[in-house]
Parts: C-alpha cells; structure tokens; sequence
C-alpha cells in the first residue's frame, strides 16, 4: 500500500557525485530538495580509482567549484597527495591530481549535505517514478512512500540493472556490493527512454601489511600545496606516497594460460567497455609485444591498510586474480582483500536528453552523471551540477542554464553526450575541446563564477573572493601595460644580459617583456619593477600575457564558432517539412534536435549541404 | 548578413576568349581597389552601379596580369542583392586563374558551390517561391561538387591518404602525452620534427604536382636570367617577337621584372624577363634584384643566359650556385662574335646533366633549340614533380597551402611554445586537410590515440 509522504520541488535519486552535487545546488537555490540513496553510508562513494583530477579532470572540477559547487572543496578536506601534473606542457594542459582519503571524502559529504538548509536526506529504493501526460508526478519507494514532485533528478550511477562479474562468477548487484536498482530501469522503459548497455571494472585491493614496498618506487606528492577550490583555506596536510610497480612477463603468461577463463573473451561480457580503462588482459592481449605495463600501488585512506592497484582492472577468476599478483615485484607475498570485477549495467542513451540534461521525452526528468553513459566521478559531479540547477531552474520558472563548447569544458562534455554517439562510456579529454587555450584551470573563476552569481549559487564569501581576485588582476595588468622601459635602462639591460636574452630594441612594456620565455614575473617582483600581488594573480597575468598570441587566435575561431551557435532553431521545427533533407539527415535531426544551426552541423551525418538548407528553411520561416 | 567576402569562376573553365570572375560583399570595392588600375582617373570606389570600368589587374609587385572590364553592381540592385564586381578577364584561363587568385590574395574567400545563389535568396532577391529551385541548386552542386572533387583526386588520393595518416599519427602522439601523461610521458620532438618534415615534404611535392597539371593547362612559367648585358631582354623580344623590354647598352638597365604570354610549340608560356641579378648599390635596382631572386623561386624553368664574349666568369657563377639546377636550362648568347671565350670543354664540365645551346638572339640563330629544349623538358617530365598526373583544383590547393603554413609554424615553434600551443597549429593542419576530403579528422585523433597508445592505468 503506498502513502503519501510528502511533496519537494525537486527529488534526486542516488547520492554519488551527480547526485550530491544536484542536491545541493538545488536546495542551495532555494528549493525544497529530497535526495534519496540506497545506503547512507556510501554516500559520495569512490567504488573505482581513489584519485580526483587529471588532465581535463581537474579543469572540471574547478569549473564546478566556479559554479559554487562542492567537489573541489570537499577533496581540498579529504585528500592524502595532491600533485601538479603536466607541468611544462603549457597552461591549458597543467592539471591537478589528487589521491583522496575516501572514507574521508566520504564523511565530510556526509556532514556537508546534512547541513544544509533545505536538504532532506532519505534511505530508500526508489522504485517508480509516476507522470501524468508525460510530466514527472511524484516517486514512489520500495516501502509505498509516495513524494509528489514535478523535477526528478536520476543519478543512479552503474546500479541500474548492475550485474558483477569475476571469472565464471556472477550476480546481479552495484558496486562494491551494493544493491542493484532493477525497477527503477523498468519504470524509465515504460516512460519510453532507450536504454543501452555498458561495462566497466575495477582493480583488486590488497594489505598494505603484506606489500614489499622495497621492491617498488616511490612516488610523493608535491611540496608546494595545491588546492582545488578557490575559497578552500592554505592547505596544511600531510602527504601520503603513492607507489610504482610493474607487470612481468610471468604476469603475462599467467593471463594468457587463463584467457579461456576470462569473462571478456568468452563472451560473457557484452557491455561495451571504455578503450581508456581497458582490462589487463584487455591490454596483455591488445599489446602482446610488450613485455611490462605500469602499475601504481595506492593508498585508499589515512585509517586504512586497503592499496588500490591502479592499472590492474580486471574480471578474471579470483584465483587468476592472485596468481596475477605474486607475479608482481613488491607483491610476491601480497594479500588480497577485495577481488577486482567487471560490472555491466543500463545507460540511458544520452542523445534522449536536451543541452539541460532534461528529457525531451518526459518533462521534469533529469539524468545526470554514469546513468548517462559517462565515467569517471568529475564528470559525474559536473552533469549533477547542471542538472540540479536546470531543476532548480524550472522550479523557478527561468530560462535553463547551458554552457557553450567556447565557455567550459561541461559545454564541450554535455554538447559532445547530446550530439554525438558513443559506443563505449565517455571520459573527457583536453583533446576534445576545440578552445583548449581558453578553458584552463587557473581561469576558470573568471570564466564561471558570474555566471554562478546570476543563478544564485555562489554565495556572498565566495563573491567577495572573486571580485576581490578580479579587481587585484585588473590592477596589476594595468601596471605591466603602464610600466616601460627603454634600450637606455641600465636595470633592464643588466637583467635581460643575465637571463642571455636579447637587449631591448625599442620602448617596451614589463607587458610585452612578459612574452619572452626567458623573462618571468618573479623576476619583476625581485628587480623591484611590481610590487607584489598574490601568486595567483602573478600567475594569471603571466599567462595571459605570454600566451596572447594564441589566445587571441583561439578567441577568433570562437567567434566565428559563436555566429553559428546564435542561430538558433526553432523547438517546433518539423524536419520531414523541410524540403531536399537527406532522410539521414531527418532521422538524426530528428533524434537529437539540436538547438541552433551550430550544434546541427555537429551531428554525424548532417552535411553542410543540409545546414545551407536548414538556413534557407529558417529564413523562409521567418519571413 | 554575411561577413565574408566571396569570388569565383562564373564561367565553365577551360579555353574561351573571355571568363569572368564575380566576386560580392560588404568589401569588395574596397579590396578589388588594391588589384586593379583603372584607364580613367575615377577610383572604383567612385563609380556608380551599373558602370564598366577598363583597366588592368596588377599583381603585388604591381606588374600587369590581364586587362580586364569590370563591371560593378552596388548593393542591393545586384544578383546577391549585394555590392557585386564581375570582372571580365581577356588572357585565356591563365591570366584568369590569375586574376582569381589575386582576388584570393586581398582577403576574399573562394565562393562555397552555390553561394551566390544562397545569398541571393537569404538577401531576398530571388522569390519565396524559387527557395526549393535554389535548395536544388546547391544540393547539386555541393554532393556533385564534393564528389567531382574526390574522383578528382583519384589519382593522388593514396598521397592525400598519407598525408592524413601522418598528421593523424602526430597529432595522436601530441595528444595522447597530454591526456595520458603517466601512460605515455612526454613527446618525443625528434620524432614529431621527422614527421612534421616527411608531411611537409609530401605536400611539397603534392603542391608541385599540382604546379605541374597547371602548366598544361595554363602553361609554364618560366624566367630569363643571367648578369647584366648578356642580352636576356633581347631574348624575351625575339621569343614574343615584339619590343617590350628596354634594351640598351648599358647594364642594369632593365629593372622590373617584364614578362609576356607566349606560345612554344603548343605549350602556353609565361616568360619573364628579369633585371640583371649583380651586387649593386643602387636602390631601385636592388629592389629590382630582389624581385628577380623571388620569381626566379617559383618559376617552372630557368633559362639562364651566358655571354660567350665576355666569358664565364665569378658573377656568372655566383648565379648559377643560387638557381635549381633541376629546371634549368643554359643558353650561350653572342655566340656570332668572332673571339668567343667559352670552350665546349669548359661547358661540359660546368654543366654536366643540364642542357646547353649556343646561340646568338641577335642573329636568330639558336632560338629553334631552344624552344625545342624547352618542349622536351615538359614532354620528358624533366620539370619538377615525379610524373604523378594530377589534378588539384584551386580549393584543394588553397586548403594544402595553408595546412603546409601550419605545419611550418609547428616546425618553427617546435621546442619553442609549450605543447597546448603547439596543438594549434599541429591540430590546424589537420583541420585544413579535412577540408580536401570534407572530412573531420579532428574526431579521428582519439581513436588514433588507442590504436597507437597502450593507455589504461
């Protein structure tokens, strides 16, 4: 018998990244919010890799904390190693990484989200999501508990209709075994959603007790503290090491002699699985002529003796599993505590969705985060931001918030999820953005956080922090611009012989002096030529000024990217009415739906014949 | 509404007496202005709509390209509804594929197929009615275009494949040690130097090939050269047989480069005449010497001329150390004199594999074999290229030129700009070739990057 419990403005199902940073953002807006998880206790859960950043990454999660959203603050609390990697490829690609404490990571969610005001958290399966004319109603528990709602956010991760795989060993369950949600997929079939089906898998735990460190090298965090978040305090914590090790031929034998045994060759896995992430006998097969592949021995948390192997994702049988691991230098005695697996589970096919991450098909429905076919916790926690604030949004009756592709790598990422097809779960990449340059992490306040105003989401300290930041830059710009010398200053001279640079040939500003790469900000510090101003901003203004040629070639092709984008088309647009379309062209038009002429022309199999025809029907219309 | 600028071909290409270019925008007037010297005193931008206007297209060293009439339309009683120039060239498909690319050159962008006739219809001068006909239109002539394009490039698709494969394989190797440092550590600049080079190279030859399909259908270009007095400017009159250069007894004398269209033995020619290459000081001729270095570059053959009075001597060489061998071709002038100072035997060891004819322009004697020479090198394939028989239309080769400058901005900057920076123009390259096969390579990068890459922690 089901009873009526109660009525939110918004309800998100699944407490993971997508689902923590949704909640949040919405209640943080002002809306009643309900965030509903199979287990309290796995709250913000890192089932997978126990690391947050990386190349792509890290930029995510800036751009969240930009927004005003949690995860950037939250691993500043929770990690054991934070690192800059990438260092001297350029500014675009320069990442943070971070390992995390994640039992910490974890309880400090925990706390952040029974704090807040407006947030009510609820222990429960959610089994049917109700709708009337195809509008989100209510949801309705596994106990009878009915909440009326009008926005639904899922952000149920690999649970839907998870199935765990180790060799001939198999179950239906989530990860790290968790309860899978079998319904709940169910109930979005009926409403109509395609469903797909993807794999993914996680590496063994071992004891640290058991590990023979002696025979591994080690791999320490930075001295320098870093952080993710701009309001994060100075970062004061102790790092832990990580540590390196390697496969052996022996290892490879040992997966070879098993492979009849392996899940992924025999054909008992048939989710697609992510050519990023792939299996070690994935890799032992694929790349037979080498002889050693990396593997990083991780720690999972400061109070636990649990090592994550990182390289070693695998769904062999558990005793292969072992073998596999005393063929490991440093791992000749080791002890496993958690077998690795693979585990397959229902994606809904991400094109379903609009830029908002609301369905087109059911209104007031949102997915976000590995629900939608992508990997990794940073995308996860960017997809539940944005959907938590189109919720939100609604609620509000306001204009949905999107990013473009030139603003943010969530516009590349979601725009990428809606309008191309993948057949293997989607991770980001520096790689898949066209304005690279643009979208790095150390301007991503500057890109984001007015717009984190305008919404309401970035609260007063917040602000007070940026436009604190950004009248401090401003400043300091303008002395680089104002400052100049000539070839007749001694000073410069004597400075430019020194760093076996060229002398001066005309009046040249500390600005223009900037682009050469022999010359560093520090330096003008120390000459006594700027006074000082926080490294951040000595930072921020370095690049801009040694990179401007290539900022500017890059903020070019943006607006020639953005003419097309502002052409928008209309929600209405009948595609079979419009004359001389390839039927191709229809069917895709028709699937994903794209909102202007620029986001068309992304769609595989829409051609540029077909756009000049969209632009001739469009004008037609409008005369 | 439209930002750019556009020009083509109105007329079907090939032989015809006269082809027109039309060109339409916001701009135009302003850019054509630069290319072209009216007879009349009036400057275009002062001209009404409707007017024709006589005059030439000049080239950037201000030479002469063809004499052209141009007509002007003025926005919006034009085709495109706006401001519109068709110029009517005269030279044949030479000075008209000159002429084009001379548009090309002052900023205007070479016409999408069927991009009048859209902006016709999106300025509203063609009906509502007429909307599907133009849809029609450019449907055709895009798919037809696109496919006309790649049977084209039939011939050399295995090299356009090469090309892509290579950038594919570089931008890959780029790529993937940005977003799989730990996996794939940093890039390997001798090997993307390597590469970046072979890519380079292939395009080079591919671009020359293309030169090559151009000088049979728009003919060759070819440059006299030699020290000052040896009587190149006599040559060019007795080649297009009529005075056109200065002659004079004293050297340095010519200064500009001066070029004709003639014909050798059915193959069209464009033969300049250049000023005397010496160590000067004088000013305008230095500027003159540095034109003739220039063209003497892109010139199919070089006829490179001798005195046999005076002898072969430093100055002569210093010359002949800076040309391409590869397309030269010697020409011993004076060769009535009565005390001649150059020996067989001294031409043979000098200029060993490299045609020689002995000559005197003066006397008519010589000028069969050379026009002969000059016809067995094209017949022969002796001229640049490697005997591909190709066909690059003005689009694919515009396209490759500039993926080459990208290409060669990421060999200068190699080591110089962090990797993201690099990605620029090594990323460009590949997006500019896309365009040949109207593909998007950029998409293709990540799956290279598995294909190549052992990536997965």
């Amino acid at each position: 018998m089901n009873y009526e419990a109660g009525k939110y403005d918004v309800v998100v199902i699944g407490a993971g990244h997508a689902g923590c940073e949704a909640a949040l953002a919405s209640a943080r807006m002002g809306c009643s919010t309900l965030l509903v998880t199979l287990s309290v206790e796995n709250i913000a859960l890192m089932p997978c890799n126990p690391s947050i950043g990386g190349p792509a990454k890290a930029q995510l999660v800036r751009e969240i904390d930009a927004l005003g959203g949690e995860m950037g603050i939250n691993i500043d609390k929770a990690n054991i190693q934070i690192r800059l990697i990438n260092t001297g490829k350029g500014p675009a690609v320069q990442s943070l990484r971070a390992q995390a404490d994640k039992h910490e990571y974890g309880r400090e969610m925990i706390k952040t989200i029974l704090g807040q005001k407006g947030l009510h958290l609820l222990m429960a399966e959610v089994e049917e999501i109700e709708t009337v004319d195809e509008k989100v109603n209510a949801i309705v528990t596994r106990t009878g508990a009915r909440y009326q709602c009008q926005n639904v956010v899922i952000t149920t991760g690999t649970y839907l209709k998870g199935r765990i795989i180790a060799g001939e060993v198999m179950y239906d369950g989530g990860p790290g075994n968790q309860f899978p949600a079998v319904k709940l997929a169910d109930s979005l079939r009926a409403m109509g959603i395609r469903l797909g089906r993807f794999k993914t898998g996680t590496p063994p735990r071992v004891d640290r007790k058991s590990v023979n460190f002696s025979k591994t090298i080690e791999m320490p965090g930075d001295i320098q503290p870093w952080r993710f978040s701009y309001i994060s305090p100075q970062p004061v914590r102790e790092q832990l090491s990580c540590w390196l090790t390697h496969s052996t031929p022996e290892t490879h034998r040992i997966v070879m002699d098993n492979i009849e045994r392996a899940p992924l060759f025999t054909g008992v896995i048939k989710g697609k699985g992510p050519r990023y992430c792939p299996s070690f006998e994935d890799k032992v097969v694929r790349f037979a002529h080498k002889s050693s592949h990396q593997l990083f021995i991780e720690p999972e948390g400061r109070d636990t003796d649990e090592m994550y192997i990182q390289g070693l994702n695998t769904s062999l049988p558990e005793d292969v599993q072992v073998q596999v691991l005393h063929s490991i230098p440093g791992m000749e005695e080791v002890r496993m505590i958690r077998t690795g697996y693979a585990i397959e589970y229902d994606y809904v096919i991400p094109s379903q969705a609009k830029l908002s991450l609301e369905s087109k098909m059911v209104e007031g429905l949102f997915t976000a985060g590995q629900i939608n076919g992508t990997s990794g916790y940073e995308e996860a926690a960017a997809q539940g931001l944005i959907a938590g604030i189109n919720a939100a949004l609604k609620v509000q009756a306001r204009e949905p918030f999107i990013l473009k592709r030139s603003e943010a790598y969530i516009g590349v990422m979601i725009d990428d999820l809606i309008t191309k097809e993948s057949d293997e779960p989607y991770r980001l990449l520096t790689s898949r953005a066209e304005y690279r340059l643009l979208l790095r992490q150390d301007n991503a306040d500057l890109r984001l956080t007015e717009k984190g105003r305008q919404i309401g989401l970035v609260d007063d300290f917040r602000w007070a922090i940026f436009t604190e930041k950004k009248k401090s830059l401003a400043e300091g710009t303008h002395l680089l611009h104002k400052t100049t010398f000539t070839p007749a200053d001694k000073d410069v001279d004597k400075y430019l012989t020194s760093k076996e640079g060229a002398p001066l040939r005309d009046k040249t500003s500390l600005w223009e002096m900037l682009r050469r790469t022999e010359v560093k900000i520090e330096d003008y510090l120390n000459q006594g030529w700027l006074p000082p101003f926080q490294p951040e901003i000595l930072e921020q203004m370095e690049i801009q000024a040694k990179y401007e040629g290539y900022i500017n070639k890059q903020q070019e092709q943006v607006q020639r990217f953005e003419r097309m984008e502002s052409k928008r088309i209309p929600e209405d647009i009948d595609y079979n009415q419009v004359y001389s379309l390839s039927n191709e062209s229809v069917q895709r038009l028709n699937e994903i739906r794209p909102q202007s002429l620029g986001h068309a022309s992304r769609i595989a199999g829409v051609s540029p014949a077909d756009i000049n025809i969209l632009l001739i029907y469009l004008a037609k219309r409008r005369n | 509404m439209f930002r750019e600028d556009i020009a083509a071909l109105s007329t079907p290409p090939g032989e015809g007496g006269i082809g027109i270019i039309r060109v339409s925008g916001k701009g135009i007037i302003d850019k054509i202005s630069k290319i072209f010297i009216p007879f009349s005193a009036q400057e275009i931008g002062q001209r009404r709509g409707f007017s024709l206007n006589l005059g030439w297209i000049i080239d950037d060293d201000g030479s002469k390209v063809d004499e052209v009439l141009l007509g002007i339309m003025r926005a919006p009683h034009s085709y495109t509804g706006e401001d519109v120039i068709e110029i009517n060239c005269h030279g044949g498909s030479m000075p008209i594929r000159r002429c084009l690319q001379r548009c090309l050159d002052v900023g205007i962008k070479l016409a999408e197929p069927g991009e009048f006739t859209k902006r016709a219809y999106l300025n509203g001068r063609l009906d509502l009615t007429q909307a599907e006909a133009v849809i029609d239109i450019i449907r055709a002539k895009t798919d037809r275009g696109l496919k006309l394009a790649v049977q084209q490039l039939e011939g050399p698709s295995h090299f356009i494949a090469e090309i892509e494969d290579q950038l594919l394989r570089v931008n890959a190797m780029l790529e993937a040690s940005l977003d799989f440092p730990e996996e794939v550590g940093d890039l390997d600049y001798a090997e993307t130097k390597a590469i970046l080079l072979t890519i380079k190279k292939l395009m080079d030859k591919l671009i020359r090939a293309g030169q090559r399909s151009e000088i049979y259908r728009d003919g060759l270009k070819a440059v006299i050269c030699g020290k000052p007095n040896v009587g190149k400017s006599s040559l060019l009159n007795a080649l297009v047989k009529k005075e056109k250069a200065i002659v004079t007894e004293i050297p340095g004398t010519t200064r500009d480069v001066v070029e004709d269209y003639i014909n050798i033995r059915g193959i069209p020619v464009r033969i300049m005449d250049t000023a005397g290459i010496r160590q000067t000081e004088d000013i305008v001729e230095k500027i003159g010497v540095e034109k003739t270095r220039e063209v003497i570059e892109q010139a199919d053959l070089i006829l490179f001329v001798l005195d046999a009075g005076t002898g072969i001597d430093k100055e002569d060489m210093d010359i002949f150390q800076e040309v391409d061998q590869s397309r030269l071709i010697v020409m011993v002038n004076k060769e009535d004199l009565e005390r001649k100072e150059i020996s067989e035997e001294k031409l043979a060891e000098l200029f060993r594999d490299i045609p020689v004819i002995r000559a005197s322009v003066q006397k008519s004697i010589g000028i069969e074999a050379l026009e002969e020479a000059v016809e067995s090198r094209v017949i022969q394939g002796m001229l640049p290229g490697d005997g591909m028989e190709i066909m690059i239309n003005l689009r694919q080769k515009n396209a490759l030129i500039r993926s080459r400058e990208q290409v060669e901005s990421a060999l200068i900057t190699l080591g110089q700009v962090p990797l993201d920076c690099l990605g620029v123009d090594i990323g460009g390259a590949l997006e500019t070739m896309g365009e040949i096969s109207g593909r998007t390579l950029k998409d293709e990068v990540i799956d290279r990057i598995f294909h190549d890459f052992c990536i997965g922690k």
